[in-house]
C-alpha cells in the first residue's frame, strides 16, 4: 500500500515538474499514435467503404480478413514488420528499423483493419437507409462512398477512436521494431515494461497515470467536437 | 433540355420476390403534360410501381422503357420524393445543393438555384437549419425543393402526404401544382381518396398488383368501371 502511495507522489512530482525525459516519452507516443492513426484511418475509411459499397473480386475475402485482423497480436506485426525492415528484408534498404517511422508503420499496420472493418460495418448500415436515395439523385459510386462517410461521420469517429486506443496501449510492436532506445524510440509502454521489469515502479506507475489520462483526454475531446458539431449540422 | 424522354411505357410489368407475385403484368404509359395519380389501398403496390417505373428497381418481367435516343441520361432527367425521405445530414440549403454538386453546376448558379427551390418550398427562413431538425410538413417540403432543383422532366412522388397534418398535408399540394405549373410530369401515389380528387388529372388504380382501371379523374370518380374500385371509393375495400 505504501509503494502505492510512494508511486504516486512520485508520479505527481514528476508529472508537475515537466521532467524533461518523461515529457520527451510522452510526446513521441502521442506523436507515433497520431501519425499512425491519421494514416490509417486516410487508408481505412475509402476501404472499409468500399467493402462495404462496391462488388468486386475478392471482396468477401477482404471483409472477412479484416474482420479477423482487428484483433491481430501486436508482437505479431511487429515481427512482421521488424523482418520487413530489417538488413535482410525487402525494405531494408530504407534502413528505418529501429526508427519512429517503423514505429508508425507497426502501429498503422495494428490500426487499419480495426478502423477499415468498423467502418465497413458503418456505413453498409448507412447504406441500406441512404441507396435508393442516392441513386435517385444519380449519385456515382464514388460519389456515394463519400456522401455516406460524411454522413457517418459521428458514428466513424468511434472507430477512429478505437484505432487510436489500440495503437497509443500497444507495446509489443513498438518494441519489437523501436527497440525501446533511450531519447530514440522509447514510448510510454515501452518505458513503463522497462521501468517495471527495472523495479522502478513510480516511474512506471506515473506513465500508467498519463497513458490513462490521454486517452480519457483525446475520447473527451472528440465527444465534446462532436456535441459543438451536432447541432449545427444534424 | 432538348427533346422529351416521354412517354414512359411500361409493357407488362411484373416484379416478383420470395416467391410473391407483387406487381402482375402492369401495361401503360405516361404523357407529358397531366399529373397522373397511382391510386389503391395499402399494400397494392404503388411504391414498387412507382420505383419500377423510376429505375430503382428492375421488373422480374417485362420492360420499362423511355422514349429517348440511346444515350441519353435518362437518370439525370427525373427525380423522386420518397415515402420516407432521407435528408442528409446536412443543412436545408446543403441538401438542396447536393444533387446540383453531384452534377458539377458551378457554385454560382447554384447558389441562385437553390435559394429559388428554398423559397417555392417556403423554406428560406430555414436555409441554414439543419435538415432533420426540420418538422416533418418541412422535411417534406425540402425533399420535394430538391428534386424540384434539378429541373426534372418527370417527378415522381410516393405518398408525399402521409402522416401529415391537414394545412401541412395542404402546403405540400400547393408545392406540387407549383411544379407541375412549372413544367414537370407529375407521377404520385395515394391511398388519400380527396387528395387523388384535388390533385389528379388520370387515375391509375392498382389494387394487389394489378392495374384494375386507368381513366380520367373525373369519369373515375363519378364512374368506376370496376367493383374494387367501386368498393374501394365508397372506403369499403378490404385488402
Ligand atoms: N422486397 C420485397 N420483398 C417482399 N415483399 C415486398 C417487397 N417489397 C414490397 N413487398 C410487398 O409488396 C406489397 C406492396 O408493397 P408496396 O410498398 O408497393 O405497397 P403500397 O401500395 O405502396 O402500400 P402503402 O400504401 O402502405 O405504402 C406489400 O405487401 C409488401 O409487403
Ligand atoms: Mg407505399
Amino acid at each position: 500500500m505504501n509503494d502505492l502511495a510512494a508511486a504516486f507522489s512520485q508520479a505527481a512530482s514528476l508529472l508537475l515538474g515537466f521532467d524533461e525525459d518523461l515529457m520527451e516519452i510522452i510526446g513521441l507516443s502521442l506523436r507515433v499514435s497520431f501519425m499512425a492513426v491519421g494514416l490509417a484511418v486516410l487508408l481505412g475509411l475509402p476501404l472499409g467503404a468500399a467493402v462495404a459499397l462496391y462488388r468486386f473480386p475478392g471482396r468477401t475475402v477482404l471483409g472477412a480478413l479484416l474482420n479477423a485482423f482487428m484483433g491481430l497480436p501486436p508482437v505479431v506485426v511487429g515481427l512482421v514488420v521488424y523482418l520487413m525492415l530489417s538488413r535482410a528484408g525487402p525494405l531494408g534498404v530504407l534502413g528505418l528499423l529501429f526508427t519512429p517511422a517503423a514505429m508508425i508503420l507497426a502501429q498503422c499496420l495494428l490500426v487499419l483493419p480495426i478502423v477499415a472493418a468498423l467502418s465497413a460495418q458503418i456505413v453498409a448500415d448507412l447504406s441500406e437507409e441512404y441507396d435508393e436515395q442516392l441513386r435517385s439523385l444519380a449519385a456515382g459510386p464514388g460519389q456515394r462512398l463519400v456522401t455516406l462517410l460524411w454522413d457517418g461521420r459521428f458514428s466513424l469517429m468511434t472507430a477512429v477512436l478505437a484505432g487510436f486506443g489500440r495503437a497509443i496501449a500497444e507495446v509489443g510492436a513498438v518494441m519489437i521494431v523501436g527497440g525501446n532506445i533511450a531519447h530514440s524510440t522509447r514510448v510510454m509502454t515501452t518505458a513503463i515494461a522497462l521501468e517495471t521489469s527495472k523495479g522502478n515502479l513510480a516511474l512506471a506507475l506515473g506513465l500508467g497515470l498519463v497513458l490513462i489520462a490521454i486517452a480519457l483526454g483525446v475520447n473527451l475531446a472528440a465527444l465534446a467536437l462532436r456535441d459543438a458539431a451536432r447541432p449545427r449540422h444534424g | 433540355m432538348g427533346v422529351s424522354i416521354l412517354p414512359l411505357r411500361l409493357e407488362g410489368v411484373t416484379f416478383e420476390a420470395d416467391g410473391k407475385r407483387l406487381i402482375d403484368g402492369v401495361t401503360f404509359d405516361l404523357r407529358p403534360g397531366t399529373r397522373s395519380v397511382i391510386l389503391g389501398p395499402n399494400g397494392a403496390g404503388k411504391s414498387l410501381l412507382l420505383r419500377l417505373c423510376h429505375g430503382l428497381i428492375r421488373p422480374s418481367g417485362g420492360e420499362v422503357s423511355w422514349d429517348a435516343p440511346r444515350g441519353t441520361e435518362v437518370s439525370h432527367r427525373q427525380a423522386m420524393v420518397f415515402q420516407r425521405p432521407v435528408l442528409l445530414r446536412r443543412s436545408a440549403a446543403a441538401n438542396v445543393a447536393y444533387p446540383l454538386r453531384l452534377r458539377g453546376v458551378p457554385a454560382r448558379e447554384r447558389g441562385e438555384r437553390v435559394a429559388e427551390a428554398l423559397a417555392l418550398a417556403g423554406l428560406s427562413a430555414q436555409a441554414k437549419q439543419a435538415a432533420r431538425s426540420l418538422s416533418g410538413g418541412e422535411q417534406q417540403r425540402l425533399a420535394i425543393a430538391r428534386a424540384w432543383v434539378m429541373a426534372p422532366e418527370v417527378l415522381f412522388l410516393d405518398e408525399p402526404t402521409a402522416n401529415l397534418d391537414p394545412a401541412a398535408a395542404r402546403a405540400i399540394e400547393a408545392l406540387i401544382d407549383g411544379v407541375h405549373a412549372s413544367g414537370a410530369k407529375i407521377v404520385m401515389t395515394t391511398h388519400d381518396l380527396g387528395q387523388a380528387h384535388r390533385l389528379a388529372d388520370e387515375i391509375l388504380f392498382l389494387h394487389r398488383g394489378h392495374l384494375l382501371e386507368r381513366a380520367e379523374a373525373t369519369a373515375f370518380f363519378s364512374n368506376p368501371r370496376t367493383a374494387e374500385a367501386s368498393a374501394f371509393l365508397k372506403g369499403d375495400l378490404s385488402w
